[in-house]
């Protein structure tokens, strides 16, 4: 399920609210939350719904791991915020909009970052982080 | 009850420093805030109101404690990033309009020159974002981005606010960088993160300033009447549950606000400071507020439109963070140069003749992701 890459895979922190959330990576799967009460999705996870209040969340739905770029960035130079982006080669950080509607933050992986284009279809890819945990990144899509 | 006409900016000081290795940052706000009361014709015991991002350890009573401030009556550390100290001057303002203080300080001070850290403890959000290689300028570029793809803004564009900010910061003798840039200059700069390249990024230097805020008798007392607040607005813009824009900021709100306390248009300001930790922050800063459209930042801010004297908008007169100063928090300088174009005591080379309505602008945070935006707006004494 997981691929190999190149690209660091550090562990997120887990807020214990959100556990769900990161226990289901693990199995390959990407949880949209959703408020019980007004349908709205929460983005990013979080144990209550900022549309209307409501404490009453939904943990059953899946995203189906399709979306476009909605805007990318190919990082030539400066380490990221975490220790393990110290010594970054060239890497893409991307807000991709899943077919499900929330702009979400990740990275565009198997490509020439040169290659990469607003709009262009994408799809989800797993890279392990080796503590129970995968982060969710995404591809161009093959079709 | 409206802010309009209650307060008065009496005093200010920048601190000359740029590189502070050797000074605490506590120092550098009892540094600059002493300097400032010393430039209103006030002392430490007259202040009863103190305003800062709050970054030390228990915030504003270990800043209180350090300073000897004995009369504090209110205390804010609103912490929004760089535009934190633009709010301090609402926060202030509500609090002298409503007779809860009479003399405030609002301080910034920083040293991310000589320091490395500035970050504070995991926020819930960080665990969706920082795990894919964060940083501050690809944030910015992630904005920058959809902004030209929305509406075909260019490198070169964004460059004309570099380039306007070196032709000013070269008559001032403490900015970082005092060369002049050429558009060629900067979309030849190394690229950092694409689209933006090393000169479309603001200084990072060790520094200070602070400004003294008065009721209107104190200020009359002072012979300070020069720098009035007429409004101010403040408000976060964020992620917004998944339906992030990159394209605006949240002057979308703080401009219309700001304007209408103040009961001027875009049209009648004279100079501005926007707040300039990138390019992009400027070109979509100046949409939002309503100088010119969503979408011709761009082309307002080409052909050197923001250069004082042969401009149409003056804007960042000391060079701003992209020249003069930064010290990862820019606001408190974009409100000293406003305060020096409006007593007139701005280097004459750039000084807006006639300048009676001045706009500040702070944004804090990222583009990318979430911003604390403040409007201010300033007047004369019979505005």
């Amino acid at each position: 399920m997981a691929a190999e890459t190149s690209m660091p895979t550090p562990v997120p922190f887990v807020q214990p609210e959100v556990k769900v959330f990161w226990d289901a990576t693990a199995e390959g799967k990407l949880l949209l939350p959703k408020c019980s009460d007004c349908s709205a999705l929460i983005w990013f996870p979080r144990p209550f719904c900022p549309s209307c209040g409501s404490l009453n969340v939904d943990w059953s739905t899946q995203a189906s791991g399709k979306g476009t770029i909605y805007s990318y960035t190919v990082n030539y130079r400066g380490a990221g915020d975490l220790p393990e982006y110290r010594e970054p080669v060239p890497y893409v950080l991307a807000y991709v909009e899943l077919e499900e509607g929330p702009r979400i933050m990740t990275n565009i992986v198997e490509c020439d970052p040169a290659s990469v284009k607003i709009g262009q279809a994408v799809e989800l890819v797993w890279h392990d982080t080796g503590e129970g945990t995968a982060l969710y990144r995404f591809r161009p899509a093959t079709r | 009850m409206t802010i309009r006409g209650k307060a008065f900016i009496v005093g200010s000081y920048e601190h000359p420093g740029r590189r502070l290795p050797d000074k605490s940052v506590s120092q550098i706000h009892a540094e600059v805030c002493i300097a400032a009361l010393k430039d209103a014709g006030l002392g430490l015991n007259d202040v009863d109101g103190l305003f800062y991002t709050g970054q030390l350890s228990m915030g504003a009573t270990a800043l209180s404690d350090y300073m000897g401030l004995n009369n504090l009556k209110v205390l804010d550390t609103t912490m929004t990033g760089g535009s934190s100290p633009v709010i301090h001057i609402g926060h202030a303002a509500m609090a002298i309009a409503t007779g809860r203080c009479n003399v405030a300080l609002v301080s910034l001070a920083a040293r991310p020159r000589s320091e490395r850290a500035m970050r504070a403890a995991p926020n819930p959000e960080a665990s969706f974002e920082q795990v894919f290689g964060t940083n501050t300028i690809a944030m910015y570029a992630l904005a920058a981005r959809r902004h030209m793809y929305e509406f075909g803004t260019t490198s070169e564009q964004l460059a004309w606010v570099k380039v306007a900010a070196s032709q000013h910061a070269q008559h001032n003798e403490h900015a970082l960088l005092r060369d002049v840039v050429t558009v060629e200059d900067v979309v030849n700069s190394r690229l950092l993160s694409d689209p933006l390249h090393l000169l479309d990024t603001c200084v990072v230097t060790d520094s200070g300033g602070a400004i003294v805020m008065a009721n209107p008798e104190v200020a009359k007392s002072l012979g300070r009447t020069r720098v009035k607040i007429l409004g101010c607005a403040e408000a976060p813009k964020h992620s917004n549950n998944g339906k992030i824009d990159l394209t605006y900021t949240g002057g979308r709100f703080t401009g219309p606000r700001a304007f209408e306390e103040a009961g001027v248009t875009p049209k009648d300001v004279k100079y501005a400071s926007i707040y300039d930790s990138f390019t992009i922050t400027v070109v979509e800063t100046l949409e939002d507020l309503g100088f010119c459209e969503k979408g011709k930042g761009g082309s307002f801010v080409a052909d050197g439109n923001l250069i004082s004297g042969t401009g149409k908008l003056p804007v960042n007169t000391d060079g701003g963070g992209l020249c003069n100063n930064h010290p990862g928090m820019g606001g408190m300088f974009k409100i000293l140069e406003a305060v020096r174009q409006m007593q007139g005591t701005a280097h004459p080379k750039v000084q807006v003749p006639n300048c009676d309505i001045a706009l500040v602008h702070g944004t804090g945070g990222s583009l990318g992701t979430r911003m604390g935006s403040s409007t201010v707006i300033l007047g004369q004494e019979d505005a």
